[in-house]
């Protein structure tokens, strides 16, 4: 199955009932199976720069080099695959050009976002993230996070100071330790994990996470998994019914169908005629 | 505002301590942050250390230990209004930054730069002065418990609780909402609404949800060619407010929500 009909995506994202606007940015680019989620930060519109700036260079960048290329080649330099270094460079060239533009506008100055995206490929899904914005992964009926905060909460319950119960009640929420266009330079964290027919995956910005439980985020996929666009608004909606005080993105992918990479001369050939 | 400690003997206070510095210690020697002149407590008992806004007490293999709120314990996430009690003193835990919650900055995402250990102090800052400005605003003595069980629904969103609400908000109606099968092979059926959503039907052919919101129970259309109808008219895609014995039909079975006295 071709990947632009393996994976329905949809995307939502709302200001929340708070704050007066948005700067939370989301892109989905369903011709290379390219999902990228961003959550800024930042005096006045800065912000929204920020994570529009982000979400902006991964997925054109991205989808730019996979018109002539496939995610699963291997470079060969330095014997990893495509999709691992497009994911990590373009983090890292948005980070630049977010940095840059701090550096020389006095408005900006400061601003920087949080990113995840989620680049689908050869049954696989390769996930690169910087800061508090999730990959959650429905599978069955079992939800699981399958990034980890770049937080000083998640730091602190890795270092055992705090249980994963105890932290719902801690005062230091928001506190990203890593987020791209800070500094100069950024390390994303970038993980590739089996895809399954079946499976959902939500990208979420903290507004979601933040707002409604695990468990609840859990059972409307469950139960809306057949209707995205109702899961999407569903998950808004509760966000925002326990206060809404961020902003709350959402992308959902389900994954419809195998999106195997064709093999070797033969199989390419043959997929070049299935085209 | 810095959460602070307030030390007391039967009933007595006898003295404030700000917690103002990342690792404040407790014994009986003169050099603790917090020195108890009196022989069951030991030289070094124990120590709170504080990150920004949290507080961690830890017994330092003191002789005769402590307790927190009556429970003896080696290691805790202090919260406010806490009593540490270490032989017949009693220390307080006061940290009412939850106050500045409402104040919309303090939820705003923050960037702590380089690794924590270095960082903390730097962001500290910051944060300390926003506290102060907050708490500078909402000065006004809280009621003293914000633990989410006790967080009344009927509170506004904007003095929301600083914690998640908990997962199942006491809605206007305490009652209990049910939906009871009225035809087919599972007539008389009660089904308690007791999640925040509810799936109803099958599967492939025609499902909807029950959701509770806070201002009380919506059915939404999720899959199927045809939509499930409410006190006879068809539904659209959009969700419907469920009253007290509405009749739903879906699937072909017939059931009613109602709320139970």
């Amino acid at each position: 199955m071709k990947i632009t009909d393996a994976l329905e995506i949809f995307s939502q994202t709302d200001p929340g009932v708070v704050r007066s606007h948005n700067e939370d940015s989301v892109a989905a680019e369903q011709s290379c199976g390219l999902v990228v989620l961003a959550d800024g930060m930042g005096g006045y519109n800065a912000g929204e720069v920020a994570s529009g700036i982000a979400v902006s260079v991964v997925s054109s960048e991205i989808s730019q080099a996979l018109l002539n290329a496939s995610p699963a080649d291997v470079d060969k330099s330095g014997g990893e695959e495509l999709a691992l270094l497009l994911l990590r460079d373009n983090i890292c060239k948005a980070n630049s050009s977010i940095f840059n533009a701090a550096q020389s506008q006095p408005q900006y100055s400061g601003m920087g976002t949080t990113i995840v995206s989620a680049l689908f490929y050869d049954n696989r899904v390769a996930v690169g993230h910087v800061g508090d914005s999730r990959v959650y992964r429905l599978r069955g009926e079992i939800l699981e996070a399958i990034t980890r905060d770049h937080s000083l909460l998640q730091e602190q319950i890795d270092g055992g100071m705090i249980s994963v119960e105890d932290a719902r009640l801690s005062k230091n929420k928001n506190l990203v330790t890593r987020a791209v266009g800070i500094d100069a330079e950024v390390e994303p964290e970038i993980h590739v994990h089996e895809v399954m027919v079946g499976d959902i995956y939500l990208l979420c910005s903290d507004g979601l996470n933040d707002m409604v439980e695990d468990e609840d985020i859990g059972a409307t996929l469950v139960a809306m998994q057949r209707n995205l666009p109702l899961a999407a608004s569903q998950l808004i909606q509760m966000a925002n019914d326990n206060g809404g005080r961020d902003n709350v993105s959402v992308i959902l992918v389900k994954i419809n169908g195998k999106f195997s990479e064709p093999k070797g001369w033969l199989a390419k050939l043959i997929g070049w005629f299935q085209e | 505002m810095a959460a602070k400690i307030i030390l007391s003997m039967d009933g007595m206070v006898i003295k404030e301590y700000p917690l103002n510095k990342e690792r404040m210690t407790i014994g009986r020697k003169s050099h603790n942050d917090i020195a108890i002149d009196n022989l069951a407590v030991s030289g070094e008992h124990a120590a709170i250390v504080t990150i920004l806004h949290d507080s961690f007490l830890e017994d330092l293999d003191s002789t005769n230990g402590l307790e927190v709120n009556g429970v003896p314990t080696k290691k805790h996430f202090l919260q406010s209004n806490d009593v540490i009690e270490i032989g017949k003193y009693k220390l307080k835990y006061i940290n009412d930054q939850v106050t500045q919650t409402t104040a919309a900055d303090f939820e705003k995402t923050m960037v702590m730069r380089g690794p924590v250990k270095q960082a903390a102090p730097a962001t500290a800052q910051p944060a300390k002065s926003e506290a102060g400005e907050s708490t500078g605003r909402f000065d006004t003595p809280r009621p003293a418990s914000p633990a989410p069980a006790s967080a009344p629904s009927a509170k506004p969103a904007s003095a929301a609780p600083s914690v998640k609400p908990p997962s199942s908000p006491a809605d206007a109606n305490q009652h209990v909402a049910v939906v009871q099968v009225l035809t087919g092979p599972n007539a008389g059926k009660e089904l308690e609404l007791v999640k925040n959503l509810t799936t109803l039907g099958k599967p492939g052919l025609q499902v909807a949800v029950l959701t509770r919101r806070p201002q009380g129970f919506f059915i939404t259309h999720v899959e199927g060619e045809r939509f499930p109808s409410l006190n006879g008219v068809s539904l659209t895609s959009q969700p419907h407010q469920l009253n007290d014995h509405d009749v739903i039909e879906l699937a072909g079975v017939k059931m009613e929500f109602y709320y139970k006295k």
